[in-house]
C-alpha cells in the first residue's frame, strides 16, 4: 500500500500511467489467494477512487467475474466508485456519538454542503461519509476531516469548521 | 466412519459427511432452502437447523460435519420454533403477492411456510429494493421476491463459469444481480436460464409470452403452427400432477389442437436435418483439412445450444469459426415452415405464426437474434417453455390428464429415432456420427465402435475415438483415419475442452457442447422437490423415459427418411457474424 498517486518528483501521474501501475500490482497479486480486497485498497490509494476502468482491469487481472468485484466494492463503505473531494468528512455514528447527537451533526453537514452521504460537493472540496467509532467515545460526538478528529462537535459549529477548509483551499489556489 | 444418532436412529456415514447427509441416509427429512447437493452448502438460510446434544446453539445441518457419537434431534420445540422464525424473517422481506406470482403452487418458500405452520408474519418493517429487470428476451428478475439464497449465484459461476450474478451492496440495499445491480443485458449473461431453474421463488423466471400466443390464435388472419421439442413430452405431465418423466406425447398434441393451433409439428423433424447438415459439414471440413490441405477450423463445435453460442461470442470470440454453421433444429424449423411449408399450403410467410415449445429460456433469446429471419420475416415468432404451455392449457380449462391421444401432423411431424436422443448430453454427437459414418462407409455404425468414455479427472467431459474402415470410393481419403470427438455439458466443462485444445493437450475433430448439465432434458425446471434431493437424482428419474422413446419410427438414420429429401437446404444454415456463411 506504499503506492502513492505521485512519483518521487512530486508530479501527478496521468490516469493511463496509474492504470499501467495497477497492472504491475495485478501481476504481483494474480495467484495469491484472497487478493481482491488488498488490490482494491491499493487501487483506491493510487487513483483516489475506483473507476469502472480500474475495476474491469482488476476483474480480468485476477480472473474473477466483474459481478464479484463489484459486489465486494459495493459491500464495503470504504470503497468509493465516484471521485472523492479534496477533503473527506466522516461523521461517527457509533453508539456513543449517536446517543450524543451525531445524527444532528450529520444533518447539519448535509444541509450546509447540500449533499447526501456518499456524495461530493460540486466544487470537489468535500465528500461526506459516515463511520463507526474513531475510538474517542469520551469526546462524542466526533467527526473526522481527513486525518484530523474534531471532538464534541455541535450542529451549530460545523459551519465554522468547514470555513477553515474553504479558506485553506482559497489560499492554496492563490499560491498555486 | 463416524456413527451418530438422529432422532434415535443410528446411522454410520463416511468421514466428512454432514449431519444433513447422515439424516438423508437415515431416511429423516430435514427441510433445506439454500442448499443444493454437490453445488452449494453454505449454511446461509438457516432453515436446516437441528439440535445437537451438548451444543450451545442450534446448528445448520448442511454444513455441520457429522461427529462420532453425536446425538441429533431434528424435531424438538426449539428446532420447530427456530425454523419457523427463520422462514418468517425471510417472508417479512419478501414481496409475497402469491396470488399473481407465476411460481404460486410451485414455490419452495410457500411450501416451507405451509410445512412449518406459519400463520402470520410477526416482523413487519423495512423491505429491500424492488428492481425489475426485463431487459433480456429470455428472463425477468424481480429483486423484491429474492430471498438471497444464492443458488443462482452458485450455478452461474460454478456450473456455467459465467459469473453474471453476485450479491451487490449490503443490508436492505442488497440485491443479487450483475455488477452494481445493472440489468442482465449489460453483462455477459448467456440467457441459459439455469438461474431461473434453481430459483426457489419467483425472483428469476422465464419471460412470460403466453399473451402473445393467445393474440396470434385469436387473429383470424394468422395460420398458427407449433413445434414441440422432444424434452417437452416427458416433462409437461408434471404440470398436471403426473409423475416426473411420464410420456404425454399424445395428450400434448390433443391439448395443442384444443388451444387452437392449426397444425402441430415435431422439432425432431428438423433435428434430423441438423444431423444431416452437421454430419456433412464435419466431413467437408475433414476433407478440406486432410485432402485439400486447406486451413480449416477444427475441431468443429456443435451449434444447437444458443447459450453456448452466446458464451463463445462473449468469452472466446476467436473460436467463432469453429462452431458449425448449422442452425439449431428450432430455427431450421422456423425457416422451413415459413418457406417450404408455406409454399405447400399456399400461404405467405408473414401470415404464418410459428410458436415453439422448448425446455429452454435461451431459445427465446435465439429466436430474437437479428440474423434469424431467412424467410424474410422472423422465422420463429414466440418460444414458450414447458411451464408456460402448462399454464396455457390450464388457462383454457382443458382437462389434460383425461385427454385422448392424438398424432402430430405431416409432413413436419415425423422423425427418425436418431433425433430422439438429441436432448441428452452426447445425443447430437452420436446422431451426427451415425450419419457421417453411413455416408462414408455405406454401412451403419456398429455400436461397439463408439465408446464414449469420461476423461479421468474431468467431470462433465467425455471423449471417444472412431477409426474409419471400409470407406466407399468417394470418401476413401478417410480410410484408416481416426476421428476424435468430445462431449461437454455445462459451460464450465465446455471451457475445459476449449482450454485443452488451446494448450495442445487434446486434439479433437468434433465437439458437442450443451449449455445445461445433462443436456436439454434436464434444462426444464424440475419440481421444487427435485432440488432438495439433488439434480442428479432428478436427472436419473427423467433420463430413462427421455431415452425410452428412441425407437425406430420411420428410419433410424435421418438420411434414409423419404420425406426429408424434398426439403430445401438453404434454410438450414445460420450466419456467423461476421463473416456471413449463408449459402449451403
Amino acid at each position: 500500500m506504499a503506492v502513492e498517486n505521485a512519483c518521487a518528483c512530486g508530479e501527478k501521474l496521468s490516469e493511463e500511467e496509474l492504470l499501467a501501475k495497477l497492472d504491475e500490482v495485478l501481476l504481483e497479486y494474480k495467484d495469491k489467494p484472497g487478493a481482491l480486497i488488498p488490490v482494491l485498497q491499493i487501487a483506491q490509494g493510487m487513483l483516489g477512487y475506483l473507476p469502472e476502468t480500474a475495476l474491469k482491469r482488476i476483474a480480468l487481472g485476477l480472473n474473477k467475474p466483474y459481478s464479484e468485484v463489484a459486489g465486494v466494492v459495493s459491500f464495503y463503505a470504504f470503497f468509493s466508485t465516484s471521485p472523492r473531494g479534496k477533503n473527506v468528512i466522516r461523521v461517527c455514528l457509533g453508539t456513543a456519538c449517536y446517543v450524543r447527537g451525531g445524527k444532528n451533526v450529520l444533518d447539519a453537514l448535509k444541509h450546509q454542503l447540500k449533499i447526501d452521504v456518499g456524495e461530493t460537493t460540486k466544487d470537489h472540496l468535500f465528500s461526506l461519509e459516515v463511520a463507526r467509532c474513531f475510538g474517542a467515545c469520551g469526546l462524542a460526538p466526533t467527526i473526522a476531516i481527513n486525518d484530523k478528529v474534531y471532538k464534541r462537535v455541535r450542529p451549530t459549529k460545523v459551519g465554522e469548521i468547514l470555513e477553515q477548509y474553504k479558506e485553506a483551499a482559497k489560499q492554496g489556489e492563490a499560491h498555486g | 466412519m463416524p456413527t451418530l444418532t438422529i432422532d434415535n436412529v443410528k446411522v454410520e456415514v463416511a468421514a466428512g459427511a454432514t449431519i444433513l447427509d447422515a439424516s438423508r441416509k437415515a431416511g429423516i427429512r430435514i427441510p433445506t432452502l439454500c442448499y443444493m447437493e454437490k453445488v452449494q452448502a453454505i449454511g446461509a438460510c438457516r432453515v436446516c437447523l437441528v439440535e445437537v446434544e451438548g451444543a450451545k446453539t442450534l446448528v445448520a445441518s448442511c454444513v455441520m460435519p457429522a461427529g462420532e457419537g453425536m446425538k441429533v434431534k431434528t424435531n424438538t420445540k426449539r428446532v420447530r420454533e427456530a425454523r419457523r422464525m427463520v422462514v418468517e424473517l425471510l417472508l417479512s422481506d419478501h414481496d409475497g403477492d402469491c396470488q399473481t406470482c407465476n411460481r404460486s403452487g410451485d414455490c419452495e418458500l410457500q411450501a416451507l411456510a405451509r410445512e412449518l405452520g406459519i400463520k402470520e408474519i410477526t416482523y413487519p418493517g423495512a423491505k429491500g429494493r424492488k428492481l425489475i429487470d426485463d431487459s433480456t428476451p429470455a428472463l425477468t428478475r424481480d429483486s423484491a421476491k429474492c430471498i438471497h439464497c444464492r443458488r443462482c449465484v452458485a450455478v452461474c459461476s460454478q456450473i456455467q463459469g459465467v459469473g453474471a450474478l453476485f450479491p451487490q451492496s449490503r443490508g436492505f440495499k442488497s440485491v443479487i444481480g450483475p455488477a452494481f445491480a445493472q440489468n442482465l443485458d449489460t453483462v455477459t449473461c448467456v440467457q441459459c436460464g439455469q438461474c431461473a431453474a434453481v430459483c426457489p421463488v419467483g425472483a428469476i423466471s422465464e419471460r412470460d409470452q403466453i399473451d402473445e400466443v393467445w393474440a396470434a390464435l385469436d387473429n383470424p388472419k394468422k395460420h398458427v403452427i407449433v413445434q414441440t421439442a422432444p424434452a417437452i413430452r416427458a416433462a409437461l405431465g408434471e404440470c398436471f400432477g403426473l409423475p416426473p418423466g411420464t410420456l404425454v406425447t399424445g395428450k400434448m398434441v390433443s391439448a395443442l389442437r384444443r388451444l387452437g393451433f392449426h397444425a402441430v409439428f415435431d422439432t425432431n423433424f428438423t433435428a434430423d436435418l441438423t444431423i444431416l447438415e452437421e454430419g456433412t459439414e464435419l466431413l467437408t471440413r475433414l476433407k478440406k483439412a486432410l485432402v485439400d490441405k486447406e486451413k480449416v477450423a477444427l475441431p468443429m463445435y456443435t451449434s444447437c445450444s444458443p447459450g453456448w453460442i452466446k458464451y463463445v461470442e462473449h468469452f472466446y470470440p476467436d473460436i467463432r469459426e469453429h462452431i458449425s454453421t448449422c442452425k439449431s433444429p428450432q430455427q431450421m424449423f422456423g425457416a422451413v415452415a415459413k418457406t417450404y411449408y408455406a409454399e405447400k399450403i399456399g400461404k405467405k410467410a408473414e401470415d404464418i405464426f410459428v410458436v415453439s415449445v422448448m425446455p429452454c429460456t435461451a431459445k427465446k433469446y435465439e429466436a430474437q437474434r437479428p440474423e434469424m429471419n431467412s424467410s424474410g420475416v422472423r422465422d420463429v415468432d414466440v418460444v414458450l417453455t414447458t411451464r408456460e404451455l402448462g399454464r396455457m392449457i390450464q388457462q383454457a380449462g382443458i382437462d389434460f390428464v383425461n385427454l385422448p391421444d392424438d398424432k402430430m401432423d405431416s409432413p413436419l411431424g415425423i422423425s427418425s429415432g436418431a433425433a430422439d436422443i438429441f436432448a441428452n448430453t452426447g445425443g447430437v454427437m452420436e446422431a451426427a456420427l451415425r450419419t457421417a459414418y453411413e455416408i462414408v462407409t455405406g454401412k451403419q455404425l456398429p455400436a461397439e465402435n463408439l465408446h464414449i468414455k469420461p476423461i479421468e479427472g474431468l467431470q462433465g467431459v467425455k471423449e471417444a475415438s472412431l477409426k474409419i474402415t471400409g470407406a466407399v470410393p468417394a470418401w476413401s481419403f478417410l480410410e484408416g483415419v481416426t476421428v476424435n470427438v468430445a462431449v461437454a455439458h455445462g459451460l464450465s466443462n465446455a471451457r475445459k475442452v476449449i482450454e485443452r485444445m488451446k494448450s495442445g493437450e487434446a486434439n479433437y475433430h468434433f465437439v458437442e457442447v450443451m449449455t445445461c448439465p445433462g443436456g436439454c432434458i434436464r434444462r426444464r425446471r424440475p419440481a421444487a422437490r427435485d432440488h432438495r434431493r439433488g439434480a442428479d437424482e432428478a436427472h436419473r428419474r427423467h433420463l430413462p423415459r427421455g431415452r425410452r422413446e428412441e425407437t425406430p419410427q420411420v428410419a433410424r438414420e435421418p438420411g434414409s427418411r423419404p420425406d426429408i429429401q424434398g426439403v430445401p437446404r438453404q434454410a438450414a444454415r445460420r450466419e456467423i457474424a461476421p463473416p456471413a456463411a449463408h449459402a449451403l
